[in-house]
């Protein structure tokens, strides 16, 4: 099990090139960590196929002392089946080991917590000390603080709750490892990702994101205007995306995206509860919604209430 | 082939929840309870492949309090055909959860498991992950396309940036993402005849599992509120806001 002097230990996320923003976002909680561990070390794990890119960005940050390499072709693809017997190993000479709260770190390190016979924290959103944690339940509508007695505690921490680190002067040595076989025979059949030459929807400064409101898929290009006058992102409801204006993966709320940006605009959003939780951490809200009784203006800081299709342009033009 | 499809008895999601005035918890008393959201799209999704034909059995199970009988006997109404409550304490962990269900699994010989992906309690996706790697099986996490075809189970993913499809061999875990189906609705003649069918109580100890607790919840509380903002008039009394008091865009 995990040696009496603490450890952290980082499951970077990457797509072969760079670690994600995600990761970022985690090895500052690792930072934190750290120092509330009278400043213990602070690794990484990267597990890929040709990911020496990342590895040497991972060397550029300056605050990892060790990144723990594991590079063949038989992690080519990101199968947590395959991936997880080897974070499990490394992680037993760990006292902290920390993901994204992405769907990466949530497929893969509940299958690692268990290969480790230890609990998880899940999308944790402060560090109290080396054993507590803060965490959202509920759909954010309560924050639990939590603490674990697990020898090894694992968990994954949520992006827009962390700022991205500040890299440091720093040297890192690079150990390489050995794969870990596992007899599971999952494979990976193909992706189909959304193309976009906008800024990511949970590290964007601005993010405008569109409802029911709009009426259809074509309407939706009001959203898109507008961002890209802003330089944002775009994001949706739920019930934008389950009418098929836009594809899924840019739902914001409890069961999509949560997100924290500067500026968030919300068109003909009416507010669910649900979609209240993935953005209410935002600076400042702006809600534009034909219902001057629709719950997105209490937490908007900002509210016009009229018709989109009049207002929209309007910004658009005036930006 | 038998599915086991555990379910998790929540306050229902339409409900704002509220903190109890000494932090210990959320008010729980005289709440609307309900089967996760999550669980349900798993049920309809196991009884949709026995209606396929592809399934014999669909088990549901819960563990918790007596009350969570209440959502076993809703699962059966929507089409299980057996349920099993293991009694337990009401907050027991996901890890303890996943001990609890292997044991089943290889008590019925099941050879599928659907959970959601998550309870809209407590928010932890861990189940159905520690599941798999407890029993060593494939696992397909935020399922929203299923298809089983000769012993072998191709599912689309939702994944952050879009749809991931993997293909895995039985016996396998899956748990549903909000797309993959849309439930039915329980007919009250199913209501009635879900009165009738198998409901088995066990304890942790007939399965061989220790109950333990490893996370303590030492307080919870609400949100920082946000301070109620202002409705502003025109267009360019919101651009003069946000350039000049909020200075969010020049």
């Amino acid at each position: 099990m995990s040696q009496s002097s603490p450890r952290v230990l980082v499951v970077v996320q990457h797509d072969g090139t760079h670690c994600s923003p995600s990761t970022l976002s985690t090895f500052s909680a690792a930072q934190q960590l750290a120092t509330l561990c009278a400043k213990c070390p602070i690794d990484a794990l990267l597990v890929g196929y040709q990911c020496q890119p990342v590895c040497e960005e991972l060397q550029q940050l300056g605050i990892i002392n060790q990144v723990n390499l594991v590079d063949d072709e038989w992690y080519v693809h990101p199968l947590s089946e395959r991936i997880a017997p080897v974070v499990a190993e490394v992680s037993q000479r760990y006292s902290h080991v920390l993901s994204s709260a992405t769907t990466f770190g949530k497929d893969l390190m509940p299958r690692v917590a268990a290969l480790l016979d230890v609990g998880q924290l899940s999308d944790i959103t402060a560090i109290e000390s080396a054993d507590t944690i803060i965490r959202p339940i509920y759909a954010g509508n309560a924050y639990a603080r939590v603490q674990s007695s697990d020898p090894i505690k694992v968990m994954t921490v949520r992006e827009s709750a962390f700022d991205n680190i500040q890299p440091t002067e720093g040297s890192t040595t690079v150990t390489r490892l050995q794969r870990v076989n596992s007899p599971i025979s999952t494979e990976f059949v193909g992706q189909i990702m959304t193309e976009s030459a906008r800024p990511d929807l949970t590290s964007a400064k601005v993010v405008v994101s569109g409802g029911r409101g709009l009426g259809s898929k074509e309407n939706f290009t009001l959203v898109e205007t507008l961002a890209d006058k802003l330089g944002g992102a775009i994001g949706a409801s739920r019930a934008a995306v389950d009418a098929g204006f836009v594809p899924n993966d840019l739902q914001v709320g409890q069961t999509g995206k949560v997100v924290a940006p500067d500026l968030y605009i919300a068109v003909g959003i009416s507010g669910a509860i649900q979609h209240i939780a993935g953005m209410k951490e935002s600076k400042v809200i702006v809600a534009i919604n034909n219902d001057p009784d629709a719950p997105i203006f209490e937490v908007a800081d900002y509210g016009l209430v009229g018709d989109l299709f009049t207002i929209v342009p309007e910004l658009i033009e005036n930006l | 082939m038998k599915i086991l499809v555990p379910i998790k008895r929540v306050i229902d999601p339409y409900i704002k929840v509220r903190v109890k005035a000494d932090h210990s918890d959320v008010e729980t008393n005289n709440v609307k309870m309900t089967i996760n959201p999550f669980c349900e799209i798993a049920v309809e999704e196991a009884v949709r492949l026995k209606e396929q034909g592809i399934a014999d059995e669909v088990i549901v199970v819960s563990a918790g309090g007596s009350q969570c009988q209440e959502q076993l006997r809703t699962a059966l109404a929507l089409g299980a055909d057996r349920a099993i409550h293991v009694d337990t304490e009401d907050k027991i962990e996901p890890l303890v959860v996943a001990k609890l269900l292997k044991a089943l699994v290889e008590q019925e010989q099941a050879q599928l498991v659907i959970t959601g992906k998550q309870s809209i309690d407590t928010d932890n996706n861990q189940v159905a992950q520690m599941l798999a790697a407890l029993l060593d099986w494939p696992q397909a996490t935020f399922a929203s396309d299923v298809k089983i075809e000769d012993q072998k189970v191709q599912v689309v993913r939702e994944v952050d940036g879009g749809l991931l499809t993997v293909a895995m061999n039985l016996p396998a875990v899956i748990s549903t993402d909000l797309r993959l189906n849309e439930p039915r609705f329980a007919s009250l003649p199913n209501i009635m005849k879900a009165k009738r069918k198998p409901l088995d109580t066990i304890t942790p100890d007939s399965l061989g599992v220790e109950v333990v607790f490893s996370q303590t919840i030492q307080e919870v509380t609400p949100p920082a509120q946000r301070k109620g903002g202002i409705k502003v008039e025109s267009v360019s009394e919101l651009l003069d806001k946000l350039r000049n008091e909020a200075k969010v865009i020049s």
